[in-house]
């Protein structure tokens, strides 16, 4: 009995002396450039995370000085604050905070660490230390959403979306008015999820819409799951972020994708040479080519890319703009005169469905 | 001291020819010291567990380990986190701990912590204008309320019919996520949060104290509190006896006219009351208003503490403790580049450990020579045994 007890009280300090042995021998220096990224979902949900750290890979790529550090799957609850106070501590001169969830404790954060530049993903609130930035994926959504238009014979094409947020809601009209543009019969129909990222809840939301008749899969989510279900369904679906034709190669038309590596090179640069100033807000669309439309799967014919590629040019030059009036929305009022454009700020708080659109706000 | 009856009768044959039996054998009494050595075996094993996977992948596990504790119990800031993430986890394993004690099974911790965030949520938003001395209260006795009512409504069929309380909690959960997501997508949504779904902040005096600078909130006191106050209860208290009667021998309690099915829906009542006030202290503690995601998953985790704490309230407290450090170090360790799961590993395979490890040694096993005389390598065998018969 005394023996065995010297045995556990052995056992517990070799295992301490080793931990704080360990720990001495942590903190190794660098002169690199520490840049932070948290993400809502794992780096491989193929999807939005997936594409954020493709830039993040880019950075790293493009500028030897840079060193970078990301924490993936973060929930948008106390976590983010943690973990956004641990990125500062760590040395991280720049911190990409990816989701819209973490804004609360990306202000909070920020007010602690003033020489920390935190940079909002998909935000609208800015601060002396924090600039916000996205991407104006709603012109992608629009060329997409001809190609939907086209490829529908039930003119019914369902859309499964994340949360009836103004970046949903405004990707949801673009998406629609491009379908309509080609093929004013059709309609959209949408289901939400309240999720960015469940593969399960996606994809059955996905086989929902396909029992109601839809034959193309639009998506706003974080994973590949609505495409995999039109894939088994045997219907047409458009992906979203990257280029999602791998998990159903017979279903994929083409995607709205991200293309975030050259805005990271430019923001990071912008803060190591003092060039960085508040407000911050970044809102790039098709001529940054921080947004495209994707590859397309061999189903789509020769005329509905070329119809889509004089389109992307006509709004790459600012020929075209995607919400220029004459727009209805769903209930049949006129919310946009012939003529007018929506403003940003208008865009950014998008809280109607355009006509076409079949389903709730809430 | 060790008393012996067999349970397997192994036969087997050396090339010798030379016969022996290996038994395996319970032991019916185990000393005190084994409650500190099994945990301690276990854990140890878990680690290196865990070091052989890490060796495997490349990464230093002393190194990755170094960091885990770092991050959470060795630096001021690590310790406080811990404390925080542990809170919601102590309190809903106290709660799911009482239910487990009558063996009841409430696997609905997770959705009597969402009601219990909404019912706080209700006086904070209602009654804005409530001094906090008052707010506080109203909100922690709303959460009580509203988690007790869950488990009731979980308990109430299993009390009457029978009907298996695992299947009707676990229901539960979804229903009681899916009002939240009612609620802050519809009548609670903050007009000034672009239709995020977030309810307003809720006002000053609805926010739980915190200590210092940090982040640890008055939800650590409540749950040190109701740890020991259902420790009290259960060894103290004549209820608390029968609860324990009735989880050991239904049968023996309901001849000597304990009412069961009264004490079913009590104990639930009670247990889903403290994780109801988990969900309280979650929302008023840290998030400070209602969101879609109030708990990450901190029911089904109560689950796994209550178990490896053995249902003892001081086990729970230390084990809290140590999952809260786990939870955090999850995240710490991809700072440094290290895959996040290793600490969900961890955990996985420290349960699977402490239960593999406490079986096993409730049993012993003896190699016994058909040789008239016990040899030496018989005591080598039985490693742990004192006397040689």
């Amino acid at each position: 009995m005394k023996f065995r007890r010297w045995t556990v009280l052995v056992c517990v300090i070799t295992m301490l002396s080793v931990l704080t042995l360990g720990i001495s021998g942590i903190s190794a220096a660098s002169d690199k450039m520490k840049v932070g990224f948290i993400y809502s979902s794992p780096v491989g949900d193929m999807g939005w995370a997936y594409e954020h750290n493709r830039g993040r890979l880019h950075l790293m790529e493009k500028l030897p000085y840079v060193e970078t550090v990301y924490v993936e799957n973060v929930p948008e609850s106390s976590d983010a604050e943690r973990v956004l106070t641990q990125l500062a501590e760590a040395g991280c001169k720049v911190i990409f905070a990816c989701s819209f969830g973490y804004m609360d404790f990306v202000h909070s954060v920020a007010t602690r660490y003033p020489d920390v530049i935190f940079m909002h993903n998909t935000g609208f609130k800015t601060a002396e230390n924090v600039g916000i930035y996205f991407g104006r994926i709603y012109q992608a959504r629009y060329l997409t959403g001809m190609v939907a238009g086209k490829m529908t014979e039930s003119n019914l094409i369902g859309y499964v979306a994340a949360m009836p947020i103004p970046e949903v809601v405004r990707g949801i009209n673009a998406f629609t008015l491009g379908v309509r543009s080609v093929n004013p019969k059709a309609k959209v129909k949408v289901v939400w999820t309240n999720t960015w990222y469940d593969p399960a809840r996606e994809k059955d939301a996905a086989k929902s819409l396909i029992e109601a008749g839809c034959d193309v899969i639009a998506q706003h989510q974080n994973s590949p799951a609505p495409q995999q279900a039109a894939g088994e369904a045997g219907v047409y679906g458009i992906g979203y972020n990257t280029d999602m034709r791998q998990f159903a190669p017979n279903a994929v038309l083409t995607n709205p994708v991200w293309n975030w590596g050259p805005f990271y090179v430019d923001c990071v640069e912008a803060v190591r040479n003092g060039t960085w100033k508040s407000p911050y807000d970044y809102w790039g669309g098709l001529e940054d080519a921080v947004v495209d439309i994707g590859p397309y799967g061999p189903m789509v014919p020769e005329d509905v890319k070329e119809l889509v590629i004089k389109k992307k040019s006509e709004i790459a030059q600012g020929k075209f703009k995607v919400f220029e009036g004459p727009i209805k929305d769903n209930k049949g009022v006129e919310r946009v005169k012939p003529g007018q454009v929506m403003t940003d700020q208008e865009l950014l708080s998008f809280d109607w469905f355009v006509e076409g659109v079949e389903g709730t706000l809430n | 001291m060790t008393h012996e009856t067999t349970v397997t009768d192994g036969r087997a044959q050396t090339t010798q020819g030379r016969k022996f039996k290996i038994r395996v054998e319970r032991r019916l009494d185990t000393p005190a010291w084994w409650n500190i050595l099994v945990p301690v075996v276990s854990i140890a094993l878990a680690l290196l567990f865990g070091a052989i996977f890490l060796k495997m992948t490349g990464y230093s596990p002393i190194k990755v380990y170094a960091i885990m504790f770092k991050d959470t119990f060795g630096t001021k800031y690590g310790i406080t986190e811990t404390l925080v993430k542990a809170s919601p986890l102590l309190l809903s394993a106290v709660g799911v701990s009482i239910a487990f004690r009558m063996q009841l099974w409430n696997i609905g911790a997770e959705g009597q912590i969402y009601v219990g965030a909404l019912a706080a949520s209700w006086v904070a938003l209602t009654f804005t204008g409530l001094p906090a001395y008052i707010m506080i209260p109203a909100m922690v006795l709303a959460a009580a309320l509203a988690g007790g009512l869950w488990a009731f409504l979980g308990s109430a069929p299993r009390a009457i019919w029978g009907v298996n309380e695992i299947i009707t909690t676990l229901m539960l959960n979804y229903i009681a996520i899916f009002c939240v997501e009612y609620f802050v997508y519809g009548p609670w949504r903050d007009p000034l949060s672009f239709l995020f779904p977030l309810s307003p902040m809720f006002p000053k005096s609805a926010w739980l104290p915190c200590f210092g600078n940090t982040r640890i909130h008055l939800g650590l006191v409540f749950g040190v509190v109701s740890a020991l106050a259902v420790g009290l209860l259960l060894s103290r208290t004549k209820w608390g006896y029968e609860i324990r009667v009735i989880g050991e021998n239904p049968d023996a309690a309901r001849y000597s006219g304990m009412s069961i099915s009264r004490n079913i829906i009590l104990v639930m009542i009670l247990s889903g009351a403290i994780s109801g006030i988990a969900g309280m202290c979650e929302v008023s503690g840290i998030i400070h208003r209602l969101q879609a995601q109030v708990s990450a998953g901190y029911g089904y985790t109560a689950i796994i503490i209550a178990w490896l704490a053995k249902l003892h309230p001081i086990g729970i407290i230390i084990v809290s403790l140590l999952f809260g450090g786990l939870l955090v170090a999850g995240y710490s360790v991809q700072i440094y580049g290290i895959p996040a799961d290793i600490a969900t590993m961890l955990q996985g395979s420290l349960l699977f450990f402490v239960l593999g490890v406490e079986a096993l040694a409730r049993y012993r096993i003896r190699i016994i020579r058909s040789s008239p005389k016990p040899v030496q390598a018989q005591q080598a065998a039985d490693d742990v045994a004192r006397e040689i018969t």
